[in-house]
């Protein structure tokens, strides 16, 4: 870890728990871009003000007319040649005030921003261009606009044409172009712009496939050129993942992650998974208010909530906490069963069993459980509550009465840097071995297996490591009930 | 010094992309294109030759004066034109600056020297229908380009002042084109300024002091200098002091600097009030 990227660690809120810094291989080239305690507020007109009128008006009652929002607070990062920068964050959240900054479109009321290199902005596409030019005008506007001279793209211009598969077009005017003609031919022109640093806004969602490909190669190339640095807002974490060597994530106006892309881009997730919740909540009271039973939920159970009680960000080590509360009247056993839903790779991983957990306390009652994680890779799981009685018809089976889901069900997230993504189950609770002497085992599973062994051997190791090997064969879920 | 090159050099790239197409749409999709530019002026001078010099018989007693009078015209109409483009042009262009970063005075400096294209060709007209009349050119004529920058200037800083306005309180272009009206008929355009200093008095005292209006003081320099140096009054000839002749040009310097003074403090604002 670099010192920087400590520093860096340090100072964003959150980050700690997710982010797993690592030093970048950008670490030691020059800074091209860099943003310095960038602030920015708006002022928001409460009353239409666009008038010489008005404008009198409130002048003379001493109405301000206007609110002040702070878009950006102390935004500070530093962008290095070579990089594939990438800037996520939920709409509103002030990415594209800060592009705009970054971009120079407008000023920051504090802080600064300085560039190195040329840099060339899309924060839209195709800025400039008119219908009722051609194909070749409109390069050459659009390019003059970036600040090219007519020379310059007099070079690229072949590129550019080619790139976007249009050659027999260019002497049509725009407006006999298809839309996605257009873009395409917008497109070219920002990928082909020979800038040092190029600025995309959303971009990468345009064009059929194979010109979607054709991008996919240009981003891989430019990844690779160590010359031109790339700064890329988006919302799609897969591009950001594939991509992005560095990333930041931007929230309310604040740097809430950086550093590694996949840290970066999982608190992207997590956090709109928290929006989600909290939408949810919102949706919730409103049909409280109106005294309709939300989804999954009715008169017999008008409550049946399933949340986290410990950290929604868990490591494998962790035990996970949470609490169902339900509301149950009428006369008769009951049960709850929980089922473990894995979001990311689909499927029910765990479930109690309808008949596992028999609830003593009728009406409102809160219980709680606990579940050990070590057995997981990372991922996103959400559990989902159901609320049963036993069927009348068949005594083995039950009828389920209500079931807590939407922003009822609970949702954690898995981050360990021990582990892998991609598959559910991790190394240290499961291994394939095999038998015979012709297969060596390497890397990371050797090491696991090493520790594994010792641990067997009863060898003290960490404390972590010694509860996992304990409880993998315990439990998984258990009540602890009041 | 090298960045002060490559900033204006990038300015330049920019203006003579934004001039290029402006021209090139104004008669976009007309039949005679380009033509237009010159039959349009060539048209409407045969109209108000006729109509002001024949029928109306507007005139200060010279044969020039027909031609003086269309000169007066289209010069009053750069000025009219470039400010009334110029006013809209932040708003116009508004897409373009809030979505890229280019010094954005270039807008409104594109509009005017769009203006300036039409105010070429329409001397060009005027200098036929001078050839026709016999007009005697002096070594005067060398002064002209002094005076056609002056005009611009002045159009030029009205049209910053104008354009940062509009981009607040969107009134100004309504005011703007009654002042328009106003200013025209407070200056001798159509009518000769001879026409009220003949009659003597009063009126002819205020008359003189028309030519302090440094937008009329241009107007009848280029008419003097172009046409008919022996005929139009000038402020150079009218007054006797030497300064006074400085104060309409002093003017046009403040109002130019004015212009970009406003421009500049509020130019970085542009794109977030828009």
């Amino acid at each position: 870890m670099s010192e920087k990227n400590k520093t860096v660690a340090e100072n964003a809120t959150e980050t700690a728990a997710v982010a797993k810094a690592s030093k970048t291989p950008f670490a030691d080239a020059p800074v091209v871009l860099s943003v310095n305690h960038v602030g920015k507020s708006f002022k928001l007109p409460t009353e239409q003000a666009t008038g010489l009128k008005q404008a009198f008006i409130n002048w003379t009652k001493g109405i301000k007319g206007y609110k002040t929002q702070e878009v950006l607070k102390d935004i500070d990062f530093q962008v290095h040649q070579g990089e594939f920068f990438g800037i996520v964050g939920r709409n509103g959240g002030g990415k594209s005030t800060l592009l705009k900054i970054i971009s120079q479109i407008y000023y920051p009321n504090k802080g600064s921003v300085s560039v190195k290199g040329k840099l060339v902005p899309f924060i839209e596409l195709g800025v400039g261009f008119n219908p009722e030019l051609t194909g070749r005008e409109n390069v050459y506007l659009n390019g003059c606009l970036l600040g090219f001279t007519t020379e310059e793209i007099d070079a690229m211009y072949d590129d550019i044409v080619e790139f976007a598969e249009l050659e027999e077009f260019m002497d049509q005017k725009l407006k006999n172009y298809s839309s996605g003609m257009q873009v395409r031919l917008a497109f070219s022109v920002a990928i082909k712009a020979q800038g040092d640093i190029l600025v995309l806004d959303e971009v990468l969602a345009v064009g059929d496939e194979a010109f979607q490909r054709k991008c996919d190669d240009f981003f891989t190339e430019v990844k690779k050129d160590p010359t031109k640095t790339v700064i890329l807002v988006t919302h799609d974490m897969g591009s950001v993942k594939k991509y992005c060597t560095n990333a930041i994530m931007i929230q309310d106006g604040e740097i809430v992650a950086r550093g590694n892309t996949e840290s970066v881009a999982d608190r992207y997730t997590l956090a709109n998974i928290e929006a989600e919740k909290k939408k949810g909540e919102k949706a919730a009271a409103k049909v409280r208010e109106q005294g309709i039973y939300p989804n999954g939920l009715n008169e017999r159970c008008p409550i049946l909530r399933t949340y986290a009680e410990s950290n929604e960000v868990c490591k494998s080590s962790d035990t996970f906490r949470f609490a169902v509360e339900y509301q149950y009247d009428e006369p008769g056993d009951f049960y709850l069963a929980i089922a473990l839903h894995d979001i990311r790779r689909g499927g029910i991983t765990f479930d109690t069993g309808a008949k596992t957990f028999k609830m003593k306390e009728h009406g409102h009652h809160t219980v709680h459980f606990e579940m050990p994680l070590n057995l997981f890779n990372n991922g996103e799981f959400r559990l989902f509550t159901s609320l049963r009685t036993p069927s009348p018809a068949n005594p083995n089976n039950t009828d389920m009465v209500a079931v807590a889901v939407d922003e009822r069900a609970c949702t954690f997230v898995i981050r360990d840097p021990r582990n892998w993504d991609y598959a559910l189950i991790n190394n240290r609770a499961l291994q394939i071995e095999p038998v015979g002497d012709d297969v060596e085992i390497t890397g990371k599973v050797a090491q696991i297996e090493a520790q594994l062994a010792k641990t067997k051997a009863g060898v003290s190791v960490a404390a972590d490591d010694a509860a996992e090997t304990t409880t993998a064969t315990g439990q998984a879920v258990k009540t602890e009930g009041k | 010094m090298k960045r002060i090159q490559d900033r204006y050099s990038y300015a330049l790239i920019v203006l003579r992309g934004l001039v290029k197409t402006d021209f090139k749409l104004r008669y976009q999709g007309s039949f005679l294109g380009v033509a237009w530019s010159v039959l349009k002026p060539l048209m409407l001078f045969a109209v108000m030759y006729v109509v002001f010099g024949k029928f109306l018989r507007m005139t200060d007693g010279t044969p020039t004066y027909p031609v003086v009078l269309l000169l007066g015209i289209c010069s009053w109409n750069f000025v009219a034109e470039a400010t009334s483009i110029g006013l809209h042009a932040i708003v116009d262009r508004g897409d373009l600056l809030r979505k890229i970063h280019f010094p954005n005075y270039i807008v409104v400096v594109s509009a005017t020297c769009g203006s300036m294209i039409s105010l070429a060709i329409n001397y060009v007209v005027v200098l036929i229908f001078a050839l026709f009349n016999h007009v005697h050119f002096t070594w005067r004529v060398l002064l002209l380009p002094l005076n056609v920058i002056q005009l611009w200037a002045l159009a030029l800083g009205m049209a910053l002042i104008f354009s940062t306005m509009y981009a607040y309180y969107r009134d100004i272009a309504h005011i703007w084109e009654v002042l328009q009206q106003l200013i025209f008929y407070g200056m001798p355009i159509i009518y000769p300024l001879s026409y009220v200093t003949s009659k003597g008095g009063f009126y002819a005292e205020v008359a003189r002091f028309e030519l302090l209006n440094p937008i009329a003081q241009t107007i009848q320099d280029i008419r003097h200098n172009f046409i008919a140096p022996e005929t139009q009054p000038t402020v150079w000839n009218q007054f006797g002091h030497w300064w006074v002749p400085a104060i309409p040009l002093a003017l046009t310097v403040i109002l130019l600097w004015v212009g970009i003074h406003v421009f500049r403090v509020n130019s970085r604002k542009f794109a977030e009030v828009m």
